[in-house]
Formats: structure tokens, sequence, C-alpha cells
């Protein structure tokens, strides 16, 4: 075994056979929503061919007074306000559990590591049951408020903190007089800038690709974010045909923001993804 | 300082207690009651019951059968996919790959994509009179009752390798050069090295990505929820989750309480026993 060596070509064609297997269906996803009325057989399949793609996506804008726009905004409402903030208070959390000594400490990190093990879809039925008894089912609060909460930011925030933030820095800066908020928010945040877009990231992906809490939660189509509205779609395809063209450009108009989000986010995940693992 | 600590652990604690804490003892409490009638048509009260409907649970022959489909999942496609992560992030760092930055981002790409999504590109892309791969699907119905798990299968993997991959790269991007330099001097060779260094190097990450992908196959849903309309095959309760929400349409929302109560104990059993069995194994 010792001094065997692999060659390169090797090496680079598993990567190739793999890069195909990643992007072959996300490309055909693409040509399929350039097939006219989502005759996705007609013509070659993996090329384009009469691209349409102009008149799909007009023809996916204008159905039912331009529902699918509403559900885009609405995910893009659920995700990112429930990201940003669930952020800042998970990374709030994190930080203190990291940087103070106080009474009760342990119990509140177990408490909420055992949270990141329980499985989101166990809590949807018995939120959708209190929600309804506060009559607040089917708003667009059911859906935003539970997904403010992010377990597993605040174990990665106590890790990044404690790992980014020196005990000396807060020290010299309360003998500056500075308060306790104030060293947050003006020296922690800052250090631990990298962490919070990798706690962002995560949340964004969590929330964003949520769909039994939607689907439990809502019953008015308004409200539905694009995940829900387009398996809704995707349901009624053998009723409605005409559907089908709608489903698979929807389909492809949905992943575009995430796919934007990571390209430019693309600094921070490549560097920040491993550090939960590390210790 | 007190107040300090308040102030950063309250507002996520209040949370955490509304939209954690007390749903989990709220399911708890509605799987303890059960619905009375007197007679078909009389009115129905709600009486407490005890462990009456974790009885139903376990005489519910199509939950555990649920039970056992994703534990067989699971058993087969974690070590799949974690193994292809494991051997791409490897072979990622073993400086024999040009243009990495490209590849990372490429087999990244598809945990983008939201589990609906997936599985309503897969769903096309296996259906034999709309899939470009006819030559694939004209031989083997990837929809059919034997295959379907399997069809459902890869499109986790395809979804979640790259995802797994970052992160186990990533943790071996934080091995110090130094380590290797000793291995190189031995004439360790690239498979050598992979082996006793590397592998026992990026441990913890492989744990923490198993946990989750425990977690993750337990509660599987988004993806064969939307196969249903592609395939017979799978049932409404086909996984433990649809179970849980054909149970809440009936509505019996006491028997899918006492079924998501099972569930959330089944995965704490199985993400924790494979905690501690990796920290006596000495993997930490």
């Amino acid at each position: 075994m010792a001094g065997f060596r692999v060659p390169r070509y090797a090496a680079m064609l598993v990567m190739a056979v793999f890069t195909l297997y990643f992007l072959t269906p996300l490309w055909w996803l693409f040509v399929a929503s350039g097939k006219k009325d989502g005759q996705v057989t007609e013509g070659r399949a993996l090329l384009p061919d009469n691209f349409a793609l102009g008149d799909n996506l007009a023809g996916l804008f204008r159905y039912n007074d331009g529902v699918f726009l509403r559900w885009m905004l609405n995910s893009i409402a659920y995700t990112v306000g429930a990201a940003a903030l669930g952020t800042l208070l998970a990374g709030m959390c994190g930080y203190a559990l990291a940087k103070y000594v106080f009474r009760g400490r342990e119990l509140i990190f177990n408490l909420v590591l055992g949270g990141v093990l329980v499985p989101a879809t166990a809590l949807a039925l018995p939120l959708f049951l209190m929600f309804s008894q506060a009559e607040l089912a089917n708003t667009f609060w059911s859906v935003f408020l539970p997904s403010l909460v992010n377990p597993f930011g605040v174990y990665l925030g106590r890790i990044y903190a404690a790992a980014s933030v020196p005990d000396e820095l807060l020290e010299a800066a309360r003998i500056d007089g500075s308060g306790e908020v104030r060293s947050f928010f003006t020296l922690a945040v800052r250090l631990m800038a990298p962490a919070f877009v990798t706690i962002f990231l995560f949340h964004f992906v969590a929330v964003w690709n949520n769909f039994m809490l939607p689907l439990i939660m809502l019953g008015n189509e308004r409200l539905f974010p694009v995940t829900l509205g387009l398996y809704s779609w995707n349901s009624q395809v053998n009723q409605h045909p005409e559907l089908r063209a709608l489903v698979l450009v929807g389909a492809f108009v949905s992943i575009v923001p995430m796919v934007i989000a990571f390209l430019s986010l693309q600094r921070f995940w490549r560097s920040g993804l491993g550090a939960g693992s590390l210790k | 300082m007190r107040k300090a600590i308040l102030f950063f652990i309250a507002p996520f604690g209040v949370l955490f207690t509304l939209f954690y804490l007390i749903p989990i003892g709220y399911a708890v409490w509605q799987s303890l009651f059960t619905v009375e009638r007197t007679g078909t048509f009389g009115p129905a009260r709600e009486v407490f019951g005890g462990l009456t409907q974790y009885r139903q649970v376990f005489d519910d022959g199509p939950f555990w059968q649920s039970v056992g489909r994703v534990l067989l999942f699971g058993v087969v496609q974690v070590p799949v996919m974690l193994g292809l992560a494991l051997f791409l992030a490897l072979l990622l760092d073993s400086g024999l790959v040009k243009g990495r930055r490209f590849f990372r981002l490429a087999y990244f790409l598809p945990y983008a994509v939201p589990g609906v999504v997936a599985a309503i590109m897969w769903g096309y892309l296996y259906s034999p009179n709309l899939s470009p791969f006819t030559a694939v699907t004209s031989n083997a119905d990837l929809l059919s009752p034997s295959l379907v798990l399997w069809a459902l299968a890869n499109v986790v993997t395809w979804v979640y390798v790259g995802y797994n991959m970052l992160i186990i790269y990533s943790a071996l991007l934080a091995v110090p050069a130094e380590i290797y330099e000793a291995a190189k001097l031995d004439g360790a060779g690239v498979f050598r090295t992979a082996w006793s260094i590397k592998i026992p190097m990026v441990m913890p990450a492989i744990v923490l990505t198993t946990v989750f992908s425990i977690i993750g196959t337990l509660q599987l849903l988004a993806e064969p929820q939307v196969f249903r309309s592609f395939s017979s095959a799978v049932s409404s309760t086909y996984t433990p989750n649809l179970t849980v929400l054909s149970a809440a349409g009936i509505p019996n929302f006491h028997l899918a309480a006492a079924f998501s109560v099972v569930l959330a104990l089944a995965t704490f059993v199985l993400s924790f026993s494979f905690l501690k069995f990796t920290q006596r194994k000495g993997v930490q």
C-alpha cells in the first residue's frame, strides 16, 4: 500500500462523474421549464428546443391573479425575517452561555441541546392545536413565530463565542466603562460575524425548506410559502394538466433566490460550515 | 451583570419555552385523552383515557410498518450518503483534484433545492412517460412498490451528499499540516494517510452528520408526500410522519399526538444511543 499513487486523471474522472450526477437534474429542470405547455417529452430532452421560457414565465406570474409571486414573497418574508431575527436571538443566547458563569447555565444549555434532537415535525401538530385554540392558526404568525427558534444556532453561537471573543477584551471594555450589552453589540458581534452568517445560512435553509409546519397550519392559499404552493399545484396535475408547465417553471424559479444566496455568501459558508463539529 | 444575562437569554428563552417546551408537554397531555360518544351520533366528549391512545399506537400495524420502512431506509441510505460524502471530501483534500472551488460549489448546490422541489424534479425524471432517461425508466419501473423506497433514497442522497461533504471537508482543512509531515516521512501513500490519519481526525464531524441524518430519516415527510402524486405505491402511512398527518386529518388529534410522542422518543433514543456508542468507542 505504502507509496501507491492514484493517477490524477482517475481522481478527476470521479469528480466529473459526480458533477454530472449533481448538476444534470438541475439542467434538465432548466430545459424542461422552457418547453411549450409543459410538453417535456417533445423535442430534445436535455437541450433547449423551441425555447419558450419567457412565455412560461409570463404564464406563471399571470396564473390565478399572480398567486405564484405572492408565494415567493411569502417565502422571502417567512425566511428572511425569521432567519435574521432568529440568528440574532440565538447568537445572543449562545454568547451569554459562553461568556458568563451563572446558576442554571448548564441546565439551559442541555435543554437547548435536547431541542436540537427534537424532530421539528413532532412539534408541528401540538403547535397547530395551540394556535387553533388561540384562533391564530392559518395566519402569517402561525408559521413565522415558531420559525424564529433555532436551538442549533445557540449551540453554534456558544462554540463560536468561546473561540472568537477573548475574555481579556471584554474585561478591558468593562474597565473602560462599557456596559455588557454595549460590549456585545460593538465588540462581540463584529468578532462573531462569520458565525452569524453561518447560523443565518443554516436557519435560512431550514425555514425555506420547512414543509410540515405550513402544511398543517395554513389553509389559505394566499399565505402559502412557495414550497407548499408548488406541492399543491403538483398534486392537482392529474385533474388540471395545464398546471404541469407551471409546476416545472415554478420549481425552477423557486430555487433561483437560494442559488443566488449560496453564490454570494460562498466566502462564509466555505469556512464556517465545519466549525460546529470541531469541538 | 444579572440584568445583562437576562437580556441576552430571555428573548430566546421565552420563544424556546413557547414553541418547543410547551408544545412537547401539550402533545403528551393531549395524547392522554380520548373522545367518547354516547351511541353513534351522540355528542363527543373528551375524557381522560390514560394510556389508551398508546395502546392503539402499539396495536397499529401500518404505523410500525412505516417505522420499519424508514429504519430500513436509514440503514442503507445513511451509510451510503455519508460514505460518499467522506469519499468525496477525502478526494477533494488529497491534492489530486484541480478546480476544488468549482466542485465544492457544484456538489453543494443541490442543498439549495427544497425537499419538495427536489422530489417534484426527480418524480418527473423517474416517470416512464416523462423522463428523458427512457433507457433506464423503460427497463425498470423506479416508482413500483419494490423500488420506490430506493428512488426516494436517491432524492435524499442527491440533496444532502454535498452538504455533508462540506462539513467533513471543513474539518479536514482544520487538521494541522505538521501531522501530515510525519506520515510523508514514513512513506505513507494517499490511502494510508486517509485511513490512519484523516478519518480519525474528522470522526467528530462524521458523528455529527450521522446524528443529523438519523433525525432526518425518521422525519421523512416532504419527499414521500410529493411522491404520492407520482406513484400509487406510496400510501398515506408510508412514513411515520405521514401517519401522524393522516391521523390528524381524520381528525383524531389525540391519536396523532400519541404518534408524535412515540416518534420523538424513538428519535431521542436512537440519536442518544448512537452518541453514547461512539463515546464508548472512544471517538470524541
